[in-house]
């Protein structure tokens, strides 16, 4: 044990303790370490006494501020959802096609359907709405499988596709890899890409082997120029957007064993008000069409939520 | 041990950049994670504590071993096998899925007797000592196996299914589990990482500077105000959650007010220097355990400011937490076992001098780097990943996705990858210098000298 001595270099005393050669000051505990110290602790008795601090049957005894969190974030909820009351009323109340034109709703159900979107959609058709290739189709192009009008898309959010609810959206693409030969379905694969490059009547078309097949097999749905049919969500075959892939392989493919998307019907998890911000949000990404004056009462339905048509039984579908 | 828990650590930020890294069952994220928490807390971070705090007690104290070498000995294979086991368990689904206490019941019961082994000698020791006071150091140590055996002892207490299986479940349910786990998983953190760390610090730093501890009173103040408050700290992990408000104040104020105790370490480490500064230019092994203080002392500042439940509100869930552990991990935890490794390791092995100096230096700057990189990212990312999750517009709807977020953090994990990779090499490095150390290479050539284990040497930290 050594004895207390003066430190040259701070002029301190040392305690006079030696611990396997380590020596302490005698420095007195810093001003300002005590000051933040007393600071800190005035800082949590103010806390302390404004917040529920105190265990009680409600746990809020003695609070000056009587309010738990949680409490507080139900008070925000419905602060927030109180300033959106008057806008979602208007939603509803004007026909679709109409909220274009008031500017101010028109924001907001822009807006509110793209908090939408981010929450519940993007998962599946991805940021910027630009879709999966192979899987699930982009939203920001005007090729639509089951309608680009604000009646089609509202229809197709409300219900979905080929989901278990009888109202969603359905249709059923042949197996065609147990219909037909493999050179049938080769030159089919042909014929659709011959397709996308002419105009229909064409002689590359007219005289392709595979022409009258097509006509026989496939143009029920799809058309006989292969433009599709949304009726039936028959993709359009000759505008070289391909949702399962463009290649003859992947062609080939999808005619003898046909991938066909589904969609969840949102109207049991959205408000009808977020239903319709969602459509004016999906109608304005850069694809969305006018309303087709050619069939009032198809838009008129489809806007009412009344189940669409059902494809018929598509040709030579056996089993 | 260190390697093998940094690098699963390094693999796991390259999963979270590339997720299709979890490519094979056994090492995707969900099991390995509580590898890499547990092998660099327990495995390196416990052997640290472990070998350092039986040397300083016995040199504080003046004092050999209580029981002599062979209790000793048994704790330090008993504690890593027990680790060992535990940790490939996590790989193959055995586990308690409880942060930071995965170990099932069966490591359970024989950990606490390994660990009241430890406090008998350790306490022995002490009892033994020919110095008529105990030295601050000690105080730390102590402090920190009392209370990791109750914080153990508590938080694990789970009911087997049956005696011949590996299940086992909590006795603790509900809010009581998490505020328990919570209690548990901040102490660990407190008195694992902090608390047993200051002790390492109190007697690695004044002896590698040269210079008297700056105060005496401060180490005395700072010891029992920190043991007192850190106890309570823990529900600020549960701001904002099923746990009472009273609860979180509880937390939220004992953290605030931890904030100087914490801070007392820190001004006591860096103002021993007064009078050394020059020594940092020179000796790298000193600017580890300087650069150490100087990262407690930032991350002890973070973690008040954090657990305020204003700021916890932006915070929680984010990066940010990853970036603060880290620093702390890295920063504190890491350059401090680093430094008392470098100090101890030839006068373990009586070689008179380290391999290299130059690759100490190196290991430093490594190591620097690769934790600057890491907490700024984290940083960036946590903050930024907040603000996007409570970005509303004018009309009061979200303006960013989850996987906007997700999207905007790529970059970010790639460059807490890298900030790995630097330190992994610097521990790298210091692994070929310890064992060229240990080999006597630099001594051959001038001098022939047999490199063999010196007798009685104290159990060494593994790495």
């Amino acid at each position: 044990m050594a004895r207390p001595e003066r430190d040259p270099l701070t002029g301190q005393w040392t305690t006079g303790h030696s611990w396997d050669g380590i020596k302490e000051l005698k420095t007195p505990v810093p001003v300002w370490w005590v000051s933040t110290f007393l600071i800190s602790i005035a800082f949590s008795i103010l806390y302390i006494v404004l917040n529920p601090s105190f265990p009680s049957p409600a746990g809020k005894a003695f609070a000056m501020n009587p309010v738990s969190t949680r409490e507080g974030l139900a008070i925000r909820l419905e602060e927030a959802a109180a300033r959106m009351e008057g806008m979602n009323a208007r939603l509803l109340e004007r026909p679709l096609e109409e909220i274009s034109r008031d500017a101010e709703l028109a924001r907001f159900a822009f807006n509110a359907g793209r908090a939408l979107y981010q929450v519940h959609c993007i998962g599946c058709h991805g940021p910027g709405a630009a879709g999966q290739a192979g899987q699930f189709p982009a939203l920001v192009d005007d090729d639509w499988i089951w309608g680009g009008t604000k009646a089609d898309i509202h229809q197709t959010i409300r219900y979905g596709i080929r989901n278990e609810d009888p109202d969603s959206r359905q249709s059923q693409m042949p197996v065609f890899g147990q219909i037909l030969q493999p050179h049938e379905i080769d030159q089919l694969a042909d014929y659709v890409l011959v397709m996308g490059e002419t105009q229909p009547g064409d002689a590359r078309r007219t005289g392709h082997p595979a022409h009258a097949l097509f006509q026989q097999q496939c143009a029920s749905c799809h058309g006989a120029d292969g433009r599709g049919n949304i009726e039936f969500g028959a993709p359009n075959l000759t505008d070289a957007i391909w949702l399962y892939g463009g290649t003859r392989a992947e062609i080939r493919q999808q005619i003898a064993a046909p991938r066909m998307g589904m969609m969840p019907g949102w109207h049991q998890r959205l408000t009808d008000a977020e239903i319709v911000a969602l459509t004016v949000y999906i109608h304005g990404l850069g694809g969305g069409q006018p309303p087709r004056p050619a069939e009032p009462l198809q838009s008129a339905a489809a806007a009412t939520g009344s189940s669409q048509p059902q494809t018929p039984a598509a040709p030579g579908a056996a089993g | 041990m260190a390697v093998l828990g940094m690098a699963a650590g390094v693999f796991l930020a390259a999963q979270l950049a590339w997720p299709q890294l979890n490519f094979a069952e056994y090492i995707n994220f969900g099991r390995l994670r509580p590898v890499h928490t547990n092998v660099v807390i327990l495995g390196f971070g416990g052997n640290a504590l472990l070998g350092t705090s039986l040397y300083v007690a016995q040199r504080t104290s003046q004092a050999r071993l209580f029981g002599g070498l062979w209790p000793a000995t048994i704790l330090f294979v008993g504690f890593n096998t027990l680790a060992v086991i535990a940790v490939v368990g996590y790989l193959f689904g055995i586990t308690k899925s409880m942060e930071y206490a995965e170990f099932e019941w069966f490591i359970y019961w024989p950990l606490i007797l390994v660990w009241v082994l430890y406090f008998v000698i350790f306490t022995g020791t002490i009892l033994r000592r020919r110095e008529p006071h105990i030295y601050v150091a000690n105080w730390f140590y102590w402090s920190f196996i009392v209370a990791v055996a109750v914080l153990v002892i508590v938080n694990n207490l789970s009911l087997p299914v049956s005696l011949t299986g590996t299940k086992s479940y909590p006795v603790w349910s509900g809010v009581q589990s998490a505020m328990i786990q919570w209690w548990y998983g901040h102490n660990m953190v407190g008195f694992f990482l902090t608390a047993g760390f200051l002790g390492m610090m109190y007697y690695f730093l004044p002896k590698q500077a040269g210079r008297p501890i700056y105060s005496y009173r401060l180490s005395i103040v700072h010891f029992w105000s920190l043991i007192f408050l850190y106890i309570w700290a823990g529900p600020h992990h549960l701001h904002y959650t099923s746990l009472p408000d009273w609860t979180q104040t509880l937390g939220m104020v004992f953290s605030v007010m931890l904030w100087m105790p914490s801070w007392g370490g820190m001004v006591n480490g860096i103002m021993t220097l007064s009078g050394a500064w020059h020594k940092l230019r020179t000796d790298p092994v000193l600017r580890f355990l300087v650069v150490a203080v100087a990262f407690y002392g930032m991350s002890t500042f973070e973690g008040p400011l954090m657990s305020i439940r204003a700021v916890n509100s932006l915070s929680h869930y984010t990066d940010w937490t990853v970036g603060h552990v880290h620093s702390g991990a890295l920063g504190w935890v890491g350059f401090m076992a680093f430094g008392a490794l470098y100090y101890l390791i030839p006068r373990l092995w009586r070689v008179p001098r380290l391999y290299s100096q130059r690759l100490v230096e190196l290991h430093f700057w490594l190591a620097t780097v690769g934790i600057l990189l890491y907490i700024t990212a984290m940083w960036v990312s946590g903050i930024t990943q907040a603000l996007m999750w409570r970005t509303y517009d004018d009309q009061g709807f979200l303006l960013y996705s989850f996987s906007d977020t997700v999207v905007m953090l790529h970059p970010y994990y790639v460059t807490r990858f890298l900030g790995g990779l630097f330190y992994l090499a610097g521990m790298l490095v210091m692994v070929w210098n310890v064992a060229q150390t240990i080999r006597g290479v630099h001594l051959r050539a001038p001098q022939a000298r047999p490199a063999a284990v010196a007798a009685g040497a104290q159990p060494v930290p593994a790495e």
